[in-house]
Parts: structure tokens; C-alpha cells; sequence
């Protein structure tokens, strides 16, 4: 690899962890509005940029639909004065968040986001690209605990602790949620190993959230619980933790843990349509009519942002519809229901997977 | 209340209702009805809320249809107030006045109105109706002396206040008669 290659590789990179956080800070205006319009409020609506908001219609279409806000905030978390309290570690109290950041960044380089000519676009075409993302994304719980233990003090510190319990009972139900997936297109005669950009190819005629509800359902309950979402947000828990793990953050460092969480989502999200809806290809049984050439690839792109949101505002939906779990219902759930489900699931799909592929093959 | 308290019969959980799912879907179409009704927001400083009668805002001294001042300065009111925000210096008033015969009338007159709490105790308490709140809920200003509202300041905002005891005109028309005029 030469210098040239290896500095458009580097460019992509950042081009997609640019996408990844700008969808991040999308999703935290999109969380605001959302959640007002469910309790029946407008959300984010004032805020307003001289001349910029002044422009006659549209200016006023972006501030009421709270654009501006979102660099409000953005400009807050930068600007604000950094305090750090006297009794925490101090190393690994700066260090933390940015354990939390990258690890949501890092994993979309081997998703596959649109198709160029047929091809998958994707920017490391890895076959162990499953692997890669549960092995990158639950390093972020890393950056959790070490969140809650640098604070030294109680509530990050419980907070911390919930956070690791909860990711190693659900990241076991996750792995085994996804295996079927990888089963099934791992039928003899192919080579698709853990690639992400097989599953999708796979699902060009028929999505997995229909051939594998069941799978699909437990992924997406174990998706909630790692990307600390409500009804899982057990780590952060506001009403009986204060802040949880970044009580004692503020000002950018806090707003790094926001914009992490927030890219966890995007990532869950997209990974979550990946496997079972589908990818960017257009619907189950129609062929994907993206034309030839860079037209294509952007409609495709496009179509797979389209169905990410789609599933950002779910994940937002529920947020504000469920009530926050106890703790010890997160663990139940986690290891007496999830992780059974998941192995039954598992054996289920591979007798069926025995059952229709011939025996000789 | 005998005969009237019905006891709920607790029901063990069905088998859908532990896997917590139809609850679920329950729970995201009501939250999702929400998203479509219309918002309840109302956006303050352009849409006013409704003001209802009796309102207990701002304060203020208040003149007859007259124009007279009502206040005799009996400091009931600065007496009552809890937070004690009033502020009175009684005066008299002076013998070539047409209402003399009233006597008393406030010198200088003062509300705090960083201290008042609205309780409406002062209107309450006056014997004279001179002291009404008045339906204004925004009050501002950039320093605490601002915020101390004398006299004059008071009676601008409360203005004149219609009613028909003209309790002092009657009293000096009666003097003015004699009591054989009864
Ligand atoms: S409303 Fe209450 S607090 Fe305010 S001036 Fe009157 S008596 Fe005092
Ligand atoms: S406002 Fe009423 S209560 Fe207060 S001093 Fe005047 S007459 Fe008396």
C-alpha cells in the first residue's frame, strides 16, 4: 500500500466518522423533538442564528425545527469552563471518555452502507467483519467503568459497576442472537463467513427480520441493553444514580460521553438494519433498482440513512415510552430469559437450516 | 364507606402478559397517538395566556371613579402583609382640599415588589377598597431600587377602578345636609 492509497483510506475514515458524528448530534436534536412531540410539546424551537435565520422562509423553517439548537448545544459543551473536582483519578478521569468515543466510531468501517454497480460499499471489506464490531463496540463499556471508578465517588462508581454487569449478561445473548444469521448464510458451498457485506448481498430477496423474527427481536432487546438505552440505562439511571457514570463530568468531556452514546445508537442502528432489514438494498422481493455508476450509490446510501433514522426514532419511541428497569430485572431478564431464548433460538434455526439443505451438498 | 369499597381481585400474570411484549406495543401506540394530537405548547411571549377575573398579580393603589385617592393611610395593609413589602408614611390632607373631611391620605406609599409574594392579603384587609392586584404577571427591571414601587408609580398602574360607594362623598353630602335631612 502506498502513500496515496493510505492517505485516501485515512480520508474515508474520517469522511465516515464525520457522517457517523454528525447523524450522532442529528439523533440527540432528533431525541428533543421527538420526545416533545410524544408528550404533546414542540421541543427545540427558538433558537436562532442572526442573518442566517433571518433569511425569509427557510431561515424560519431551521429554526423551528431547532437546527440551531443543535449548535447551540455544541458550542455549550465547548466553551463551557471545565471543572474537574479535586478527588478524582486524574489520568484515567481524562482518559475515559475518549475510550467511550472512539470504540462508536471505529466499527462503521466494516459496515456496508450503499451499493456501487452491485458492489458493496464499505470501506474495509473484512470477512471478519461481525467479529470486529462485537470485539470494538463493547470496548466502550471500558470507557464506562473507567468513568465511574476515575470519579471516585459512590454514584459513578455504582454506575460504572451496573455498566460492566450489564454488558457481560447481554453481550452473551447477543453473540448468540447474531449466530443464526451468520448460519444461515453460511450454507454449504459458501464463503461468507462473518462478513457484513455477504449478509446483505443475502438479503436481496428476503430480509432476515422476517425469516428470523425470533432473532431478530432478541437482537434487538440486547441491542437496547449495550447501547445502554432506555429501558436498559441502568449505568446511567438519573433517578436513583444522579448522572451515573458522568456525574461528575462536564462541560466537552461530558459532551464527548453524550456524543459517544449518541454514535452508539447511530451504529446500533445501522447495524441492526444491516443484518436483518436489509441493508441499503431497496425492499424484500423487489430488486434494488439503484442505476449504474455514482447515482446509484448515493440513492442506496441514502435509502440505508433513510431506514437508520427510521430506526433511531424507534429507539428514541421507546425511550419514552418504557419505564426504566430495576436492576436486578435487568439481570433476570438478561440471564434467565435472553440467554435460554437465545440458545433455543439457535438450535431451532440450525435443525430448520438441517432440515431444508440437502443432505449431499 | 361500608358497602361502597370494592376489593381487586389480583390476577396472577397471563402468559402474554409476562413476556411483557403485548405491553409493549400497548404502551408505544398510546405514546404514538401522542405524537399525532395536537401540541399543547403554548408559545408565551407571542400567544398571551388567558388571564382569568381575580388574577393576583402586581399590586397596586387605585383611585375612585372620582379620581379621588382611596388610601387613608390606616397601614392595615402594611401591617397584614407577610413579607412585609409595604411601606407607608401617612400624611394628612391638607385643609384646602375638597375632601378634607377624609383627613388621612399616604404621604408616600411603597411596595417592594421583589418582596411581595401575592398572597392578596392587602387587598383583603383594606377598608377603604384602595389596594387591588391587578392582572399583570410580568414584571421586570434591571435593578432592586427600580423594583420598589412608590406612590406615584403605583397609582399609574392601577389607575381608577369603577364602582359606586362613594362612600366620602355621601358621608360629606349627609354632614352638609344635617341629619334632619334623613
Ligand atoms: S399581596 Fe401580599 S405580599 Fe404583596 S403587598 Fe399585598 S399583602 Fe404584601
Ligand atoms: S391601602 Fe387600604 S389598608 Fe393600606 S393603608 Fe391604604 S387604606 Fe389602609
Amino acid at each position: 500500500m502506498n502513500l496515496i492509497e493510505l492517505l485516501i483510506t485515512a480520508a474515508c475514515g474520517l469522511g465516515a466518522a464525520i457522517a457517523i458524528m454528525s447523524m450522532a448530534g442529528l439523533s440527540v436534536l432528533a431525541e428533543r423533538k421527538v420526545c416533545g412531540a410524544l408528550q404533546g410539546r414542540l421541543g427545540p424551537n427558538r433558537t436562532t442564528i442572526p442573518l442566517l435565520g433571518d433569511i425569509p422562509i427557510l431561515g424560519r423553517m431551521i429554526t423551528r425545527i431547532g437546527i440551531f439548537q443543535l449548535v447551540a448545544d455544541a458550542a455549550k459543551f465547548v466553551f463551557k469552563e471545565e471543572t474537574i473536582p479535586g478527588h478524582v483519578k486524574k489520568f484515567y478521569y481524562h482518559l475515559a471518555p475518549i475510550v467511550v468515543l472512539i470504540p462508536a466510531l471505529v466499527p462503521i468501517s466494516v459496515l456496508p452502507f450503499g451499493s456501487l454497480d452491485g458492489e458493496p460499499m464499505i470501506l474495509a471489506n473484512v470477512d471478519i467483519g461481525m467479529l470486529v464490531i462485537l470485539a470494538v463496540s463493547s470496548l466502550g463499556v471500558y470507557g464506562t467503568v473507567l468513568a465511574g471508578w476515575a470519579a471516585n465517588s459512590k454514584y459513578p462508581f455504582l454506575g460504572g459497576v451496573r455498566a460492566s454487569a450489564q454488558m457481560i449478561s447481554y453481550e452473551l445473548a447477543m453473540g448468540l442472537a447474531i449466530l443464526p444469521v451468520f448460519l444461515w448464510i453460511n450454507q454449504p458451498g459458501s464463503d461468507a463467513a462473518l462478513s457484513l457485506s455477504s449478509v446483505v448481498s443475502f438479503q436481496e430477496t428476503h430480509w432476515f427480520v422476517y425469516l428470523q423474527p425470533f432473532t431478530a427481536l432478541l437482537f434487538l432487546i440486547c441491542l437496547f441493553a449495550e447501547t445502554n438505552r432506555a429501558p436498559f440505562d441502568m449505568a446511567e439511571s438519573e433517578t436513583d444514580l444522579v448522572g451515573g457514570f458522568h456525574t461528575e463530568y462536564g462541560a466537552f468531556k461530558f459532551g464527548m460521553f453524550f456524543i459517544g452514546e449518541y454514535a452508539h445508537i447511530v451504529f446500533g442502528s445501522a447495524l441492526f438494519v444491516t443484518l436483518f432489514l436489509g441493508g441499503f438494498n431497496f425492499l424484500p422481493m423487489f430488486a434494488s433498482p439503484w442505476p449504474a455508476g455514482v447515482v446509484g450509490a448515493v440513492l442506496s446510501t441514502l435509502w440505508f440513512v433513510v431506514k437508520v433514522s427510521g430506526l433511531i426514532f424507534f429507539f428514541i419511541w421507546i425511550r419514552w415510552t418504557l419505564p426504566r428497569f430495576r436492576y436486578d430485572q435487568v439481570m433476570t431478564l438478561g440471564w434467565k430469559v435472553l440467554l435460554p431464548l437465545s440458545i433455543v433460538n439457535l438450535l431451532v434455526v440450525m435443525f430448520i437450516l438441517m432440515a431444508i439443505t440437502p443432505v449431499n451438498a | 364507606m361500608p358497602g361502597k369499597s370494592k376489593v381487586m381481585e389480583r390476577k396472577p400474570l397471563t402468559w402474554a402478559e409476562k413476556t411483557y411484549l403485548p405491553q409493549v406495543i400497548g404502551g408505544l401506540g398510546v405514546t404514538f397517538k401522542n405524537l399525532m394530537r395536537k401540541k399543547v405548547t403554548m408559545e408565551y411571549p407571542e400567544v398571551k395566556p388567558p388571564i382569568p377575573d381575580r388574577y393576583r398579580g402586581q399590586p397596586a393603589l387605585v383611585k375612585d371613579p372620582d379620581g379621588r385617592e382611596k388610601c387613608v393611610s390606616c397601614q392595615l395593609c402594611e401591617f397584614v402583609c407577610p413579607p412585609k413589602a409595604i411601606t407607608i408614611q401617612p400624611g394628612s390632607i391638607p385643609d384646602e382640599s375638597d375632601d378634607i373631611h377624609v383627613e388621612k391620605a399616604p404621604e408616600e406609599f411603597e411596595i417592594d415588589m421583589l418582596r411581595c409574594i401575592y398572597c392578596g392579603l392587602c387587598e383583603e384587609v383594606c377598608p377603604e377598597e384602595a389596594i387591588f392586584l391587578q392582572d399583570i404577571y410580568s414584571l421586570n427591571g434591571l435593578s432592586r431600587e427600580e423594583l420598589k414601587f412608590k406612590k406615584a408609580k403605583l397609582y399609574e398602574v392601577g389607575g381608577i377602578r369603577e364602582d359606586s360607594h362613594f362612600k366620602w362623598k355621601k358621608k360629606k353630602e349627609a354632614e352638609q345636609k344635617g341629619n334632619a335631612a334623613h
